[in-house]
């Protein structure tokens, strides 16, 4: 995803200034940090998971240096919402509980449930993102593929869901395709008042909400 | 390879310097019972996790300032160092059993991390988070450099005290030759719990450190076991400086390769940098 996400910045004359790769697991980012700040970029596009973004962010911060634009891969969402430096952070998204996602019945009560169960099992992040949102569309192409192909047989449903369109809360998913995800369905996010927020496309975007600049 | 800035450099070299003096500082106690007990002790590891979910607790939710951890968890943890020893003394456990054995407690010391504190990311937010000033160009964390303070301190505190006093002496001694040690009067037994409690100290102090520089999530005791017993083997078992010096050199070495070179080659630049140290080093067998 990171490799592709280059190839297709050059593709559309994006100006490479400084290009690094690090094992995972990697613990000191203050090498990185100060050559990012070295390089001066306009964009720094992170193919990160989880909190490496976050620890990125962090060296950075030690150096007084902020990316006037940061993408992120794969963040962890909760700890980027709630770390200073995670403001204005960007990153790819399937849901997120604002309109128009929860505009429709199903999602906005998957959201209210999630939103209190979450709450009663004390976890430090209760908002639906995406893997929430995944986790739930898997159970609703499963249902949709069991009810329609009226069985429970593997190959029956299979069958079903290659051959229909299943309606998901993020969207009507195909697969009858390369890729098994249908068709795009990306959408980008950003950390704003501590809140992640599409801000792309038009259509999805959060009430008000526009990409911001530092 | 690109050329960096003098600046990125020393910055660099400064950034490596500090995460020497952590992988140092947790392998003190790692080398100290490996060398002087025999014990390659693998929950050391889950001992300064745990230590630094304790400093985590108490910031976040006792709203004590951090460095308090520094003389409450220490002392907890030479009970529980203690104690471990004198139950592992109760069996004769040889080092690769004392692996076996401690790796399962590691195991137990991670799922009870888990248990209270969950999966999920923990970091410790105090305002010492944002402290840092300026030398120059090169900009100083105060959380980092207070690591590397008590990195050296504790290190050449722990030679001093292992070259010129007597429990120092006795301690080497029994590590040298346990039954003329104890024809000499020495209580090996005691000595083992002194020594075992106080490396469980030291991991203690180590993870109040790790909680003031790192997030904190069970699954990474793991991550940092590798460059740990790297700086403990280039060190030396059982030497006091060994560790730290070791650490920095690692640290140093991964910074200068990241700084210069894609950062994905630091980790085989520090570990080529001790298979190399061990083959070439003076008195190897």
């Amino acid at each position: 995803m990171s490799l592709g996400g280059r190839e297709i910045a050059k593709k559309r004359g994006l100006k490479e200034v400084l290009f690094l790769e690090w094992d995972f697991g990697n613990r000191d980012f203050g090498p990185i940090a100060a050559r990012v700040k070295d390089a001066s970029p306009d964009l720094v596009w992170i193919g990160d998971i989880g909190l490496e973004g976050n620890m990125l962010l962090d060296a950075m911060k030690k150096i007084d240096y902020v990316p006037p634009l940061h993408f992120h891969l794969y963040p962890a969402p909760g700890p980027m919402t709630k770390s200073p430096e995670g403001d204005k952070a960007l990153a790819v998204t399937i849901f997120e509980e604002h309109p128009p996602f929860i505009s429709q019945g199903e999602a906005a009560e998957f959201v209210k449930l999630f939103n209190e169960r979450a709450k009663a099992a004390n976890l430090p992040d209760t908002t639906v993102e995406v893997q929430a949102a995944a986790s739930y569309t898997a159970w609703q192409i499963l249902e949709a593929g069991v009810r329609g192909a009226n069985s429970l047989d593997d190959k029956k449903i299979a069958e079903y869901l290659k051959k229909n369109r299943i309606d998901t809360i993020q969207g009507r998913l195909r697969f009858d395709g390369p890729g098994n995800y249908g068709d795009d369905l990306m959408k980008i996010k950003q950390v704003q008042n501590g809140a992640w927020k599409v801000v792309w496309p038009q259509t999805y975007a959060a009430p008000g909400a526009t990409l911001q600049m530092r | 390879m690109t050329l960096p800035s003098l600046n990125l450099l020393l910055q660099a070299i400064l950034s490596g310097v500090f995460i020497g003096a952590l992988y140092g500082l947790i392998g003190l106690g790692l080398g100290l019972t490996w060398g002087l007990l025999r014990q390659i002790n693998l929950a050391h590891f889950g001992l300064v996790f745990l230590g630094g979910y304790l400093s985590y607790q108490m910031a976040a939710a006792w709203h004590m300032d951090p460095l308090l951890a520094l003389v409450i968890v220490p002392p907890l943890f030479f009970v529980i160092g203690a104690a471990m020893q004198w139950v592992l003394s109760r069996f004769a456990i040889t080092p690769f059993n004392s692996l076996l054995v401690s790796f399962g407690i590691t195991v137990v010391i991670e799922s009870l991390i888990q248990g209270i504190w969950t999966a999920d990311y923990r970091r410790l937010e105090s305002h010492y988070n944002a402290m840092k000033f300026t030398v120059g160009k090169l900009y100083v964390p105060v959380p980092e450099l207070l690591t590397l303070l008590l990195a050296l301190s504790i290190s050449f505190g722990v030679w001093a005290a292992l070259r010129y006093t007597d429990l120092g002496k006795a301690l080497r001694a029994m590590a040298e030759d346990g039954p003329i040690a104890a024809a000499f009067g020495i209580d090996a037994r005691s000595m083992s719990l002194v020594l075992a409690g106080g490396c469980a100290a030291l991991a203690g102090v180590a993870g109040v450190c790790l909680a003031l520089t790192f997030t904190l999530t069970p699954s990474q005791i793991f991550a940092w076991v590798g460059v740990v017993f790297a700086a403990v083997m280039l060190g030396g078992l059982g030497s006091a400086l060994g560790p730290l010096a070791a650490g920095v050199v690692i640290g140093v070495s991964e910074a200068i390769t990241m700084a210069v070179a894609s950062p994905s080659w630091a980790p085989i630049v520090s570990f080529s940098l001790l298979i190399a140290m061990l083959l070439l080093r003076p008195g190897k067998t």
